[in-house]
């Protein structure tokens, strides 16, 4: 047994310093694209470019061509159209608050946050970003946080998945079995809204008309280090990305302020 | 030999038609009366493996298509047999051919369709605790994004118990559990330690992928294949842009074919890199748990460097890929993926060398060759059990045929024969990166054609079948698709669907403490099981 122990002290420290330096190690977020201005005069590629968005993600508004990452699958459709491609950002705090729900669980709560995930019909890839971070290149647990098997003990609910009907009484039975404060994190384009899957007879517009959700976090999937910038929002350490969720009219900056560092 | 040589005599008044097509094998269509003779001769007598079942809806009729491919042999066979609409009542083979056991309880389940002789129809996909009998999702007239469909479930449904010995009990396990583990629900019945019986429910997760996709575009059928399995997109993704190929009669450029085998392969490394760390994880060896879990991550980081995407989304199109990736990039993945591999050589060699882990997985979980071959297994689970099955020896598909590899085997069928296949596929699929990387040719990666209409699809109505040796096993896609390039059909048949019909045989006999470790030994996913 003494070459584990060995192994493990030889491996040495790989955690990302995620929050309190910027991880930009390459591969780590798939990006997201950025609003834009519609070209002048307004070229026929330009809405072509919004009519080949599968998800609807990509939407005129007013001279620019607005970004919706509830929506966006990265498909990459929109990046690889040569000229006029749509920037692409690879930011990754994506994460915002919906403002309906408390949003925060407070002070008391923010060094030892324990999280029940719940798959609400997820296919496979979010699930697994939010497994990745208990791997130690992003160890969630020197921040606090923890997975735990019963909802019981659970501050964070943290659903992947778009909502499919057959898991719809499993998740109301764990949101009900949660004591409160308790904040509801939907994970995913999908958990947003329903991605590639829903609406259909047999599946939701995303996790929302099942559970009060509290904050958002787009991407399909999103990265680890965009699920780790959502628990720290829910715990009051992090500041919410500026575009606005539930609804489809965008901020001004949708994505930007991945430069700003929070307290 | 071949099928047509060997037809027995007695059946030529009884076979509608008896061809074979270039590129797809033997299509066999047969009366009603003869489907069960004929499959069992199939199946039993020439030793082809059943691979699935595609159901139909025609205007007036039920086409249903039986799906045999051979382990030596290319090519597969198509038995097809024709019902009435009205009528919707077919013989069940399932007695015959185990493996069909599941599909035609679907096809009962989403069809409504009637098996004949099936021991076990009804609470399979769609729960009766959330739908009421009766309902056909796949129908045609079916609407699909109906969401206000009046339901009268029966509430008072309840897991079946099956052992009732004085003691018995049950251990509900799921549809949520563990730590972050994807919904599904097994009950455990035991008199004390030993699980008795281990009877799993899926499709909670029930997307009705398959049903949604009908009426998209062709090409966003692609988007739907890579969602089936996350963790598996690029192999699923490949299955269905081979399928639209094939209709289309489009031949995707040799550097487009070269890339596809190296990307398949950078998933094939990555996933398996995933499956031990669960392994080493669900038996609680936290240091190599971790250790995996580096290695993963980095190849994560790696295919996300390279492609753009960490699980490859948005890289499989309708003849090719969808964009090229550079040479100095691919051989920068190389060496970076060999250096990794090496890392999980070390970790193989002292995993193999800790008694205390080798104690969890020998013997346990076991699945005999016997049981691989009636219930068809396919991928590393079948290959641990001594049953070779590997559709890029078998069936080559993107140039797979002028690769040298070797397909490993171990034949013990428990856990730890799980793990070594697990082991020895990762050192393939590095070593099939790098000849991919050597031999890969300049040039387009795309077909002219598909690349300029970047949306277009093949304009022809057809259907075709593709299919592609998923890191999981045998992944088929049947697509249909009507001249304007919408789906008419799309049936998936993943790995997953078909390996957790054997689970049980795992699971039972074993220690409780032994069932998250068999669960992980098996690595399958309930996501692409569900669709």
């Amino acid at each position: 047994m003494s070459q584990w122990v060995l192994s493990g002290l030889k491996a040495g420290i790989k955690t990302s310093r995620y929050p309190r330096h910027r991880e930009d190690a390459p591969g780590v977020t798939p990006g997201l694209p950025r609003a834009r201005a519609l070209g002048s005069p307004l070229s026929e590629e330009d809405l072509r470019l919004i009519d080949r968005c599968p998800t609807g993600a990509l939407m005129r508004q007013g001279e620019r061509i607005g970004v919706d990452p509830r929506r966006c699958v990265h498909c990459f459709r929109c990046a690889v159209e040569g000229l006029n491609a749509m920037p692409w950002e690879p930011s990754y705090e994506w994460a915002a608050a919906t403002g309906s729900g408390s949003g925060s669980l407070g002070h008391p709560f923010s060094r030892s946050v324990n999280i029940r995930v719940v798959d609400a019909g997820d296919c496979g890839a979010c699930l697994h970003e939010v497994k990745q971070l208990a791997n130690p290149y992003y160890n969630l647990h020197r921040l606090g946080f923890f997975f735990t098997p019963t909802p019981r003990q659970a501050d964070i609910l943290v659903v992947v998945g778009p909502g499919a009907d057959q898991m719809r009484s499993a998740l109301e039975k764990t949101l009900a079995a949660m004591p409160t404060p308790r904040v509801v994190i939907a994970v995913g384009t999908c958990a947003l809204s329903g991605g590639v899957f829903g609406p259909s007879f047999t599946c939701s517009d995303g996790v929302g008309s099942i559970v009060p959700v509290d904050i958002e976090v787009p991407g399909n999937p999103p990265p680890p280090l965009a699920i780790l910038h959502a628990l720290l929002l829910a715990t009051g350490r992090a500041r919410s990305a500026a575009w606005r969720p539930g609804s489809n009219g965008l901020a001004e900056e949708p994505l930007a302020g991945d430069a700003e560092r929070n307290p | 030999m071949t099928l047509t040589a060997s037809i027995p005599e007695q059946w030529s008044t009884r076979l509608e038609t008896l061809e074979f097509r270039h590129g797809v094998g033997y299509e066999v269509e047969c009366r009603p009366d003869a489907l069960r003779e004929l499959c069992n001769w199939i199946a039993d007598t020439l030793g082809y493996a059943f691979a699935g079942l595609i159901v139909e809806q025609a205007a007036h009729e039920w086409e249903l298509r039986y799906l045999f491919h051979a382990t030596e042999l290319p090519g597969w066979v198509h038995v097809i047999v024709r019902a009435g609409r009205a009528y919707g009542r077919l013989p069940s083979i399932s007695d015959l051919i185990h493996a069909a056991d599941w599909p035609e309880r679907e096809a009962e389940d989403l069809f409504g369709l009637i098996f004949e002789g099936h021991p076990r129809l009804g609470d399979f996909v769609l729960h009766d605790d959330v739908w009421q009998e009766g309902v056909a999702p796949m129908r045609k007239e079916f609407d699909a994004l109906a969401r206000a469909i009046a339901r009268a479930p029966n509430t008072n449904w309840r897991p079946d118990r099956i052992v009732h010995a004085p003691g018995a009990f049950g251990m509900p396990v799921g549809p949520v559990y563990s730590g972050a583990a994807e919904s599904a629900h097994f009950l455990l019945e035991t008199v004390g330690e030993d699980v008795i019986r281990a009877l799993p429910r899926f499709f909670y997760k029930y997307r009705a992928v398959e049903k949604i996709a009908e009426g998209r575009r062709a090409e966003d059928a692609l988007l739907l294949a890579e969602r089936i399995n996350g963790l598996t997109a690029f192999a699923h993704g490949l299955a269905c842009a081979q399928a639209l190929e094939a209709i289309g009669g489009l031949e995707p450029p040799p550097r487009g074919a070269t890339l596809r085998v190296f990307l398949a392969e950078l998933e094939r490394l990555r996933h398996h890199v995933g499956a031990i760390q669960e392994i080493c994880e669900s038996t609680a060896l936290a240091v190599a748990a971790a250790e995996a879990g580096v290695l993963e991550e980095e190849l994560l980081r790696l295919s996300g460097a390279l492609t753009g995407h960490r699980y490859l989304f948005g890289l499989s199109a309708c003849g090719g890929l969808a964009r090229d990736l550079p040479d100095a990039e691919l051989a920068a993945t190389v060496v970076r993926a060999r250096a990794i591999l090496e890392r999980l050589e070390s970790l193989e060699h002292r995993l193999v060398r800790t008694s205390s882990f080798l104690d969890r997985l020998e013997e346990v979980g076991l699945v005999t060759e016997e049981e691989a071959r009636a219930f068809s297994l396919v991928g590393p689970i079948a290959r641990a059990s001594g049953l070779v099955r590997d559709l890029r020896k078998a069936q080559p598909y993107c140039g797979y045929a002028a690769f040298r590899f070797d397909v490993p085997m171990e034949a013990e069928g428990d856990g730890y024969a799980r793990l070594r296949v697990l082991f020895a596929e990762a050192r393939q699929s590095l070593s099939l990166m790098t000849q991919a990387l050597d031999r890969l040719p300049e040039g387009p990666v795309r077909v002219p054609e598909a690349q300029e209409r970047s949306t277009a699809m093949p304009q022809k109505a057809g259907a075709a079948l593709g299919w592609t040796e998923a890191p999981l096993g045998a992944a088929l896609h049947w697509v249909r698709i009507d001249e304007r390039g919408m789906i008419v059909r799309y049936r998936i048949i993943p790995p997953s669907f078909v390996n957790w019909h054997a689970f049980y045989l795992a699971a039972e006999a074993f220690a409780f403490q032994d069932f998250p470790i068999i669960l992980a030994t098996f690595g399958l996913s309930v996501s692409e099981n569900d669709r």
